[in-house]
């Protein structure tokens, strides 16, 4: 069957990406044609000020060779571009005659440089900024000539500006209003930034407007002078217009279709004609043109979706932030950095030090942020505010950035600008920060998961992401765009939640369910998505859905935890600690009978009995239940160990039976299933033995009863607890578990430990389910013994009576 | 590979039910045990059970279209090959299969690459 033929008109940033989103999706669907202006393959537009400052060349910021065109046997025709659509045959027209046919078109025609309309603005050596030719005038014009004005003090009239002052002119920048980049800095960063250039030698009239360029030979030749409204002139032989950008809508409008300001496209970037798709700068999306780049990859994303013939993304406009290329000034803007009525404005000035720090909250959230002089919370920031984080519990110490919540990642190194290219960022797989730059510039990455893919930083424990997403932001510029929501993995677009929300309002039952119902990309998904999909299933269906043991991890396949030479460990639950001569007696007898290689106690007062074949596993623990004992599940994202002291029974301090608590504790939630393992102790006094305060769910007593503690954990970040609340009684400590590990359980995403879910959904809502809504607590914790009934059934025990026996045995002994 | 010589390497396994699907079983071998695969679509494949990575028993890894996650490092194998998916490299010896109504034979000759 002959393909059906996709033609993209615009060879840029925007287009070329969502040709690549395209391929990601459906590699084979279209016959693709490309056409572009100008005469070279697609290359990276936001760095052509680095280009023009002579930091990059031309070559290092091509995005796509022609040999890559060719690979996909993408059909490339530059320097020729399309003239005329005539949608009642289908087909396009380009300025040297070629005529090629469409099924569907998308229009990437991008923008232009706006000239200002005054006398003059057409003499040789008035200019816009837009393309690589661009870059070329400007330079081949420095070489030859002194002066040059700027006219607009705006992102890319500084960058302009910056790059020809580097190239040897002297330049003058013309701002109409008295502060510059007004659309993204308030004044007091923005005089800052301004004494700052100057510094460096650029010189700035403000509050004036041009009204004329003169030439010279009378007025027909060079341009020779810029004069404004009151009557004063500055000499130039070179005058750069960066007052704006208009969307090129000509081809679109001469083609009918519906334009305003730009080509009017609704959420899924479809034009008035269904045939017609159109994105990045030239349209207009509930009112909004975009000038940056990452608003494009959001629509690029959305665009791909529905060529793909997807048809469920939706693009519903972008939160933007800016950082400015001149090498040497640090600054960052974002969102509503202006505040306003029902804002709140949290502030640092030191001027002296050139830093100015500007953060603006509303109902709790951070909505905007302007920095100056120390812009590496800048990417952290932008976080915040995409993913809407509630910042009320940590506030005091928002403005001194993540380094100072004391969570930012290992060995204290927090500062990705300040690292040199040999430190290590990601020490689990020794990645050091030149390798992910160079991977960054070299292979053309975008993503956190791109990154993690090449170069395997931040692919094992996570602890360093922040410090990738910060090199990432820094390298790329404000070409990087944080993922709002993540997806939940390569195989779908939809996150965590939105997986989670379908399978509790859809009433989904199983793997298959969800993939038919959510449109999955692979049919039987992938080894990310499975197993988060099982624990989704099996902890919002309890009684209706059967647990998929092919999408489990091996650990929670085979109930041991396998180590790095292909063994596995086991370790029987000894609940609370507490264990008797008989106990250990068994373990030992059981350790003799199988050889196993080193018995280890374990840092939650377990024993660990290690080096244990597979075959082995059913008979050692039909010997271990017949003592008697249970599955540890010391393997799985499940209840762990409660780990206690020996409380008011012997220890002179102590105020509380925290042994018994912690054995009530540890057999009322023994077997729980929940989204990252789960930990928790019992302290039998405030002296805190049982380190009960990095626990998931931390017990300390006191003298009128218990304090409960959530949300801490050892491991690479350690995380202290919040206090939940106190309570009197054992009766209530079960009941406020119970309910914590319920809402944790509904509530939590799939591998989201309890530390990160209660800092990004905030204390203050766990109190408000767990402790202030008695209805509600007592609800969750009835859901909780609900489950509980059809969990507390012992893996091993079945496993020993010949439960999954191909699991555990060879299908055969071969000779050779 | 000639006629008598594939007569003697083919091994039968068992009955393709043996093997779960989505899922894998171990036919032990001196010289290195192989897994043998089962997919959605009951296609079979056998891998040595060394993941070219660090060793791991690939048998025990998430079985999703014709690819295998090992289970140490989710290091990604395609399972009719043996190669691993870019931007991972490495490659885990292949091993001839043949499905005979409902039995399934291994080879233990290794595939040629």
């Amino acid at each position: 069957m002959e393909k059906e033929k996709l033609v993209l008109v615009g060879n840029g940033m925007a287009g070329m990406r969502t040709i690549e989103e395209l391929l990601k999706l459906e590699p084979d669907l279209y016959d693709i044609t490309v056409f572009g202006a100008e005469p070279h393959p697609n290359y990276n537009r936001i760095l052509l000020s680095p280009v023009l400052s002579g930091e990059k060349t031309i070559d290092e910021i091509m995005l796509n060779t022609r040999a890559w065109y060719d690979e996909r046997g993408i059909t490339l025709h530059t320097g020729d571009p399309v003239v005329d659509i005539d949608r009642k045959r289908r087909l396009v027209k380009s300025e040297q005659g070629l005529e090629v046919p469409y099924d569907r078109l998308i229009l990437a025609t991008g923008s232009y440089p706006f000239m200002i309309p005054v006398p003059g603005a057409e003499l040789p050596g008035v200019m816009g900024y837009r393309d690589i030719a661009d870059v070329d005038t400007m330079i081949a014009t420095a070489r030859e000539h002194e002066r040059a004005v700027v006219i607009g003090g705006g992102l890319l009239g500084l960058e302009a500006a910056y790059g020809l002052q580097q190239q040897g002119m002297d330049v003058t920048v013309v701002h109409l209003l008295d502060s510059l980049m007004e659309r993204q800095l308030d004044k007091p960063a923005a005089a800052l930034l301004k004494a700052s250039l100057e510094s460096r030698g650029l010189r700035f009239l403000m509050e004036v407007q041009t009204a004329a360029i003169l030439g010279s030979e009378g007025g027909a030749g060079r341009v020779e002078r810029v004069r404004f409204k009151d009557g004063t002139e500055v000499p130039a032989d070179l005058v750069v217009m960066a007052v704006g950008i208009r969307p090129n809508v000509e081809l679109a409008k001469r083609a009918g279709l519906h334009c305003e300001r730009g080509i009017v496209v609704d959420d899924t970037l479809l034009t008035y004609d269904p045939r017609i798709y159109a994105i990045g700068e030239c349209v207009q999306h509930r009112g909004q043109c975009y000038g940056l780049v990452a608003p494009l990859f959001e629509q690029a994303k959305v665009c791909a979706n529905h060529l793909a013939k997807l048809g469920y993304g939706r693009y519903e406009g972008s939160v933007t932030s800016t950082k400015l290329k001149v090498t040497g000034v640090d600054l960052f803007s974002a969102g509503n950095y202006l505040g306003g009525e029902d804002c709140e404005e949290i502030l640092f000035q030191d001027p002296g030090a050139g830093v100015y720090k500007k953060l603006v909250i509303q109902d709790n959230k951070l909505t905007g942020a302007v920095l100056y002089g120390d812009t590496v919370d800048g990417a952290w920031f932008f976080q915040l505010m995409r993913e809407g984080t509630d910042i009320s519990g940590i506030r005091e110490d928002l403005l001194f950035g993540q380094a100072h919540l004391g969570d930012a990642g290992h060995g204290g190194q927090t500062q990705a600008a300040a690292m040199s290219d040999d430190m290590q960022v990601c020490d689990c797989n020794g990645v050091c920060k030149g390798e992910i730059v160079r991977a960054i510039t070299s292979k053309g990455l975008f993503t956190l998961d791109d990154v993690k893919a090449h170069t395997k930083a931040s692919a094992s424990c996570g602890s360093c992401t922040g410090l990738v997403e910060q090199i990432l932001a820094n390298t790329l510029g404000s070409d990087y765009s944080a993922p709002e929501a993540k997806p939940l993995c390569k195989c779908t677009d939809y996150t965590h939640d939105q997986v989670r929300a379908a399978i509790r309002d859809q009433h989904l039952t199983s793997i298959g369910q969800v993939f038919e119902a959510l449109e999955w990309r692979q049919p039987d998904g992938c080894h990310v998505c499975r197993p988060a999909l099982n624990y989704y299933l099996i902890s919002t269906w309890p009684n209706e859905t059967s647990d998929d043991g092919q999408s489990r991890f091996i650990n929670e396949r085979a109930h041991a935890n396998i180590q790095k030479d292909g063994t596995y460990s086991v370790i029987p639950r000894i609940f609370g600690g507490e264990t008797s001569p008989a106990q250990l007696r068994a373990i030992a007898a059981a350790a003799e009978k199988y050889d196993v290689r080193t018995v280890k106690i374990t840092g939650g007062q377990r024993i660990d009995l290690l080096g244990l074949t597979k075959e082995q596993l059913p008979h050692i623990w039909k010997d271990l239940t017949d003592a008697g004992f249970v599955s540890g599940h010391a393997y799985g994202k499940a209840l762990r160990t409660v780990k206690t002291c020996v409380g008011s029974e012997w220890c002179r301090f102590g105020v509380q039976n925290s042994t018994q608590m912690g054995i009530d504790l540890e057999e009322l939630t023994w077997g729980s299933w929940t989204p990252h393992k789960f930990k928790m102790a019992v302290s039998g006094c405030p002296r805190n033995c049982a380190e009960a305060t990095i626990k998931d769910f931390g017990v300390v007593a006191i003298e009128s009863g218990w304090e409960l503690h959530v949300g801490g954990n050892g491991g690479v970040k350690v995380r202290a607890t919040d206090v939940l609340c106190r309570v009197e009684t054992p009766e209530q400590v079960k009941e406020y578990c119970g309910a914590f590990m319920q809402v944790y359980r509904e509530e939590a995403r799939y591998l989201e430990r309890t530390a990160p879910w209660v800092e990004r959904v905030g204390i203050a809502y766990v109190r408000k389910r767990v402790v202030e809504d008695e209805v509600g607590r007592k609800a969750l914790y009835k859901r909780f013994l609900e489950s509980q009934k059809l969990a507390q059934v012992d893996p091993w025990k079945e496993r020993a009576a010949g439960a999954e026996a191909h699991e555990f045995t060879p299908l055969k002994q071969a000779n050779g | 590979m000639s006629a008598v010589m594939a007569e003697q390497t083919w091994v039968e396994v068992g009955p393709i039910d043996s093997i779960p699907r989505l899922g894998a079983r171990v036919l032990k071998r001196d010289g290195g045990d192989i897994a043998v695969f089962r997919n959605a679509e009951d296609e079979i494949f056998a891998l040595l059970n060394r993941c070219p990575h660090k060793g791991g028993p690939l048998s025990e890894g998430i079985v999703y279209g014709r690819t295998v996650a090992c289970p140490l490092h989710n290091l990604c194998m395609d399972l009719a090959t043996g190669q691993a998916k870019a931007p991972d490299e490495g490659c885990a010896t292949v091993f001839p299969v043949r499905i005979d109504g409902e039995r399934v034979l291994v080879s233990l000759e290794q595939a040629a690459t």
